[in-house]
């Protein structure tokens, strides 16, 4: 489990039975961050709906975004509220927005010194964490500081 | 006709069990709700045979109709649930129950919240399951599990947009500590907090230190809301419901923390509604329950129903100014779900009546408007506005 930011598989994702978010799961097992954009306004839209929130569009597709964005928003988890993550000590969960792409945000972890010092704005990079083993198998995307 | 709830409904009686620590109610969840409806109607000097009506919230396990099937109810004509999980519907419930009354639909209905956490699972634990689907797919396999974890990030974007320090935080839970010394029925009496314990305590998650976050407990609480007119002839002084409501800003459930307007606890679009419907400001309330799942939902909802300026936090956020009877804002004066109990939120409604009952175990002197807030950083999340009789 070393290369894993977590000390255990706290769940595994699956997409929706309905499809809805079946794109970014499989893009993430591919190493690509694809999210949702409209294709009528172009506008991004996260989480994933079945229509524009903005034009109300049922065109809406998956498109593959850069997975580089900046620090909106942190967290330092100390207490477990999961038994996998009870000698997990604090981890940091990151909320991560995308300036490029209608600031449309994801939640991921941010790798590194989990007691290092977080600042909101600073920019970061995404890194795929690929669990092959799992059953089923998925992909998470993680976070390192760094342009 | 200006539609409008103003004053054409009143709370009657309140009522709530024993409090416990979560796992330890000796009574089932069903009898708890039981209990409670009963002590409420007694409280309102009402026979439980005239209760016509029920509305709650958060998919109460305790059913409508299995409670006017046991209590012998001879006509159930208004029963309504409040969507939305969490505790954010509690006083939409409050004025689900109170438009039921006003439109005619029903003539006594009891709004009531019953909770046994350790009959059928803690909300402060994670879901065991191994996958994960929808909305959940996107928050958990990071280890973002619990509630205290899915509103710390915004409470820290608040912070750092308007400067805010920790103390403001605390300066909640040590007047939510310090009210409950009084109070008989909190869970905490007899175990007062200072400053130099909350610092010392714990962090769950930055910023929530231990104290910034809720009890979880086993109980039932109810009201009884009449029409006004009714009230007038029942042994408490009407607690008249000025507005009440509930409200889901733009985008604020979006998933994976999508919301637009993040560092929000959601009031900002229900506040002026409350305030409007109520024909009050926030000037004119003389003491405010607020919902403290964490004390940073309240931070932000003080700010959001106008109390005070974001920048104004760190000046107006003092233990001094929340304490009953003199403080500025008087703030969940029973110790609230911090330290009397979480009987996730109805315990506020209650206090909010108790206030304009002139019965609160912290009472404010003269109070005649009592406002109450469920549910910070939800969706949806409610709110209602109490006001004694020469406030019509």
């Amino acid at each position: 489990m070393s290369n894993y930011y977590l000390n255990t598989v706290v769940t595994a994702p699956v997409p929706m039975g309905d499809g809805l978010d079946k794109p970014f799961w499989e893009g993430l097992m591919q190493e690509k961050l694809l999210l949702q954009r409209c294709n009528q306004c172009r506008r991004w839209q996260w989480g994933p709906e079945w229509i524009c929130h903005r034009c109300l569009s049922f065109d809406v597709g998956y498109e593959e975004l850069a997975p580089t964005g900046r620090l909106f928003s942190h967290e330092r988890i100390w207490h477990p509220v999961h038994p996998g993550l009870n000698d997990q000590g604090p981890y940091v969960v990151a909320l991560v927005e995308f300036p490029q792409a209608d600031n449309v945000r994801i939640v991921g972890n941010l790798l590194g010194d989990p007691r290092q010092k977080l600042e909101i704005g600073a920019p970061v990079k995404g890194v795929f964490e690929h669990h092959r083993d799992s059953d089923p198998a998925f992909t998470l995307l993680q976070w390192r500081l760094g342009g | 006709m200006r539609r409008s709830l103003r004053g054409r409904v009143a709370v009657a009686g309140v009522g709530e069990t024993t409090y416990y620590k979560h796992g330890k109610s000796p009574d089932a969840e069903f009898k708890l709700a039981l209990k409670a409806v009963l002590a409420a109607c007694e409280s309102a000097g009402i026979s439980p045979r005239e209760i016509d009506g029920f509305c709650s919230y958060s998919d109460d396990r305790s059913e409508s109709i299995r409670l006017a099937n046991a209590l012998g109810i001879p006509d159930l004509k208004y029963s309504v649930m409040q969507w939305g999980g969490g505790g954010g519907g509690a006083m939409g419930a409050v004025a689900n129950g109170a438009a039921g009354v006003a439109s005619g639909l029903a003539d006594c209905v009891v709004v009531f919240r019953s909770l046994a956490q350790g009959q059928f699972g803690r909300f402060g634990r994670a879901l065991t399951g191994y996958t994960a689907s929808g909305e959940w797919a996107h928050t958990t396999p990071y280890g973002l599990l619990s509630a205290a974890q899915m509103f710390a990030m915004k409470a820290t974007r608040f912070m750092h947009d308007h400067g805010v320090k920790q103390d403001a935080m605390r300066a909640i839970a040590l007047a939510a500590y310090q009210h409950a010394q009084n109070n008989p029925r909190a869970l905490m009496r007899g175990r007062p907090l200072d400053e130099a314990s909350y610092d010392a305590s714990r962090w769950i998650v930055e910023p929530f230190h231990l104290f910034d976050c809720c009890q979880e407990n086993d109980g039932a609480a109810a009201i009884v809301l009449v029409p006004a007119e009714r009230a007038r002839d029942l042994p408490n002084a009407p607690c008249y419901v000025l507005s009440g409501g509930s409200g889901v800003p733009y985008r604020a459930p979006a998933w994976s923390h999508n919301a637009t307007d993040y560092g929000s606890s959601n009031f900002k679009t229900l506040a002026p509604r409350l305030y409007e419907m109520a024909g009050i400001g926030p000037k004119d309330v003389d003491t405010l329950q607020s919902y403290e799942n964490f004390t940073g939902g309240v931070m932000m909802s003080i700010v959001e129903c106008g109390f005070c300026a974001p920048e104004e936090v760190n000046a107006f956020f003092t233990k001094e100014n929340f304490l009953a009877p003199t403080g500025k804002l008087p703030l969940n004066t029973s110790g609230g779900n911090l330290a009397e109990c979480y009987m996730h939120g109805f315990g506020l409604v209650i206090e909010g009546a108790r206030q304009i009952f002139g019965q609160s175990s912290n009472q404010v002197k003269d109070a005649k408007i009592s406002m109450c807030t469920g549910g910070p950083m939800v969706s949806p999340i409610s709110g209602c506005i109490f006001g004694a009789e020469d406030t019509l």
